[in-house]
């Protein structure tokens, strides 16, 4: 579904992605999982046009994507999740949820959509009418997915979700994911937290310096040697 | 008593129009980060239009305020895309001196073809004054002050419940996360430098029924005067601009009639200063970051 070939990117003189392969099939939750710096969030940026890279192909569902400007790619399915929620906060969390179904032009499919979201939020319905500046960092990365989810994605690329959550809302917002996933949207999934991510993924690809150095079924990965010793910390 | 409620009103009428083009500062500010230095030309260019269109070419008034409109409308959009829009990634000050650059320019063209000479401004308004007991409210301060405040309710309705609206708004906030969301940011600015440069062709229509006098610096005066309103009332913020255009023409009048006439900007920026120093984002600018 998802395809990036060869990806090259700089940031000025700094080459910070390698020559940056790999694949997400229809259905899959993949993950990217690797420590700070390593280039996740650009691998991220790049496929979703916010960044221009040098050299590299991405197809998503059959079409070159390459070079295509960020706001083009929602219609297509292909949404975007990112580092840090960047919800926006002087909206309400129903303004954002509104600018999540941006691209729609039903208002019954919206409401349809909302009423679905609601069901994986439910707390995200009580606080509607609330700044979504106010809410805490979990529901924050609620309403980000939630936003997302309006535009009725079919690959949802996630931004490390655990970041800053207490170990329980990180089980939380990750069942989410999976109940998502079960629903017919396929994930994309960047993350630190590699043991939480390897666990509901069916692949992984390790990531260090801007390089892939690994990839495998997530089973695998959590058994093997090297990444054990470097992200899981046993 | 009488000359305060005169001089209250001149003052509306007034910061009615520091408050229009005041509009277009802070939303240009508010989505891209730019004090849009050429804004108050854009009053000059508005006013030049009315000129050829009636002078020259003697075109119903209510044409040539359409018109009026449409060309303040083109020049923002264009200098938007022309001149700021390639430098959307460089460093603020580089589009920061590309906005002087522009105003220069659009005050050198009209001097070029319209030489200083000043030229009387074409269209007048003679209705007869509102009277209220011995009070008596001139027709064109009565049309600036309703004029303005329907504007500002419509743009207000406009940003708070319409989908560009909203996504005028998800812009400004956040640029990057906007796109995400499937919003098409390059027209979302277009528009709204187009919505505050037709706010400025109606400033213009309204400055023109005041001061009738066009020049090609006719701008730079209320230009400033509203980027000073659009700051104190909080760059980036809508009803900002509007509190910080009713103060600027409210200070400024009663400055005028109470203390001295030459004193009047010294007290404009005095209190300028002097909010900044209490409030250095305006106020009603919001002191500190929300949570992210
Ligand atoms: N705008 C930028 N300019 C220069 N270098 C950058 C820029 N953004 C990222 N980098 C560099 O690129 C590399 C990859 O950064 P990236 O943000 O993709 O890492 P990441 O894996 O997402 O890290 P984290 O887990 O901390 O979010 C880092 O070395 C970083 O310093
Ligand atoms: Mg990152």
């Amino acid at each position: 579904m998802l395809k990036v070939e060869h990806l090259d990117l700089y940031y000025g003189a700094i080459h910070a992605l390698h020559d940056i392969c790999f694949e997400v099939e229809q259905g899959e939750i993949v993950t990217l999982i690797g420590a700070n710096g390593a280039g996740k969030t650009s691998i991220l940026h790049a496929i979703s046009g916010l960044l221009p890279y040098r050299n590299g192909l991405v197809t998503f569902a059959g079409c070159p994507i390459t070079k295509m400007p960020p706001h083009k790619l929602v219609g297509m399915g292909l949404v975007h999740v990112p580092e840090g929620r960047r919800v926006f906060a002087r909206m309400s969390v129903m303004e954002n949820l509104d600018m999540g179904a941006f691209t729609s032009r039903s208002k019954e499919d919206q409401a349809r959509t909302l009423e679905k979201v609601f069901e994986h939020f439910p707390r995200l319905k009580e606080r509607r009418r609330q700044a979504a500046g106010t809410l805490s960092g979990g529901e924050q990365q609620m309403l980000a997915m939630g936003r997302a989810l309006m535009s009725k994605p079919k690959l949802l690329m996630m931004d490390e979700p655990s970041m800053g959550l207490s170990p329980l809302l990180v089980q939380e917002i990750f069942a989410i994911t999976r109940e998502i996933n079960r629903e017919g949207v396929t994930v994309l999934l960047v993350e630190q937290n590699a043991h939480m991510a390897l666990s509901i993924a069916n692949r992984g690809y390790v990531l260090e310096t801007g390089r892939i150095i690994k990839e495998g079924a997530a089973g695998d990965l959590l058994r093997d040697e090297d990444v054990k010793k470097a992200y899981l910390g046993t | 008593m009488l000359l305060f409620l005169n001089q209250l009103i001149n003052g509306l009428h007034v910061g009615a129009i520091y408050a229009l083009i005041a509009l277009g500062y802070t939303m240009v500010y508010g989505i891209v980060r730019l004090i849009n230095f050429a804004h108050g030309d854009i009053l000059m260019v508005g006013a030049y239009t009315a000129v050829v269109l009636i002078t020259m070419l003697h075109l119903p008034v209510l044409l040539v305020i359409i018109l009026v409109l449409l060309v303040c409308v083109l020049f923002g959009v264009l200098i938007e895309r022309v001149a700021y829009k390639p430098l959307r990634n460089s460093p603020r000050i580089s589009s920061l001196i590309t906005a002087i650059g522009v105003s220069m320019l659009l005050q050198n063209i009209a001097l070029l073809v319209f030489t200083p000479t000043p030229k009387p401004y074409p269209i007048s308004l003679s209705l007869p004054a509102l009277q209220i007991g011995t009070l008596s409210i001139g027709s064109i301060t009565v049309l600036t002050i309703l004029v303005s405040a329907a504007l500002m309710i419509v743009l207000q309705l406009f940003v708070s419940t319409t989908r560009a609206g909203k996504a005028m708004r998800a812009v400004s906030e956040d640029f990057d996360a906007a796109q995400l969301m499937g919003i098409n940011v390059n027209n979302t600015i277009s528009l709204t430098f187009a919505i505050g440069c037709a706010l400025a062709g109606i400033g213009s229509l309204l400055y023109g029924l005041a001061y009738p006098s066009v020049s090609p610096t006719l701008g730079a005066l209320p230009g400033l005067k509203a980027f000073i309103a659009a700051v104190l009332g909080g760059i980036g913020i809508i009803p900002g601009a509007m509190l910080g255009g009713l103060i600027m023409g409210l200070a400024e009048s009663l400055t005028k009639a109470y203390i001295s006439s030459q004193l009047s900007d010294a007290v404009v920026y005095g209190i300028l200063i002097v909010v900044l120093l209490f409030k250095p984002s305006g106020l009603l600018g919001r002191g500190t970051r929300e949570k992210v």
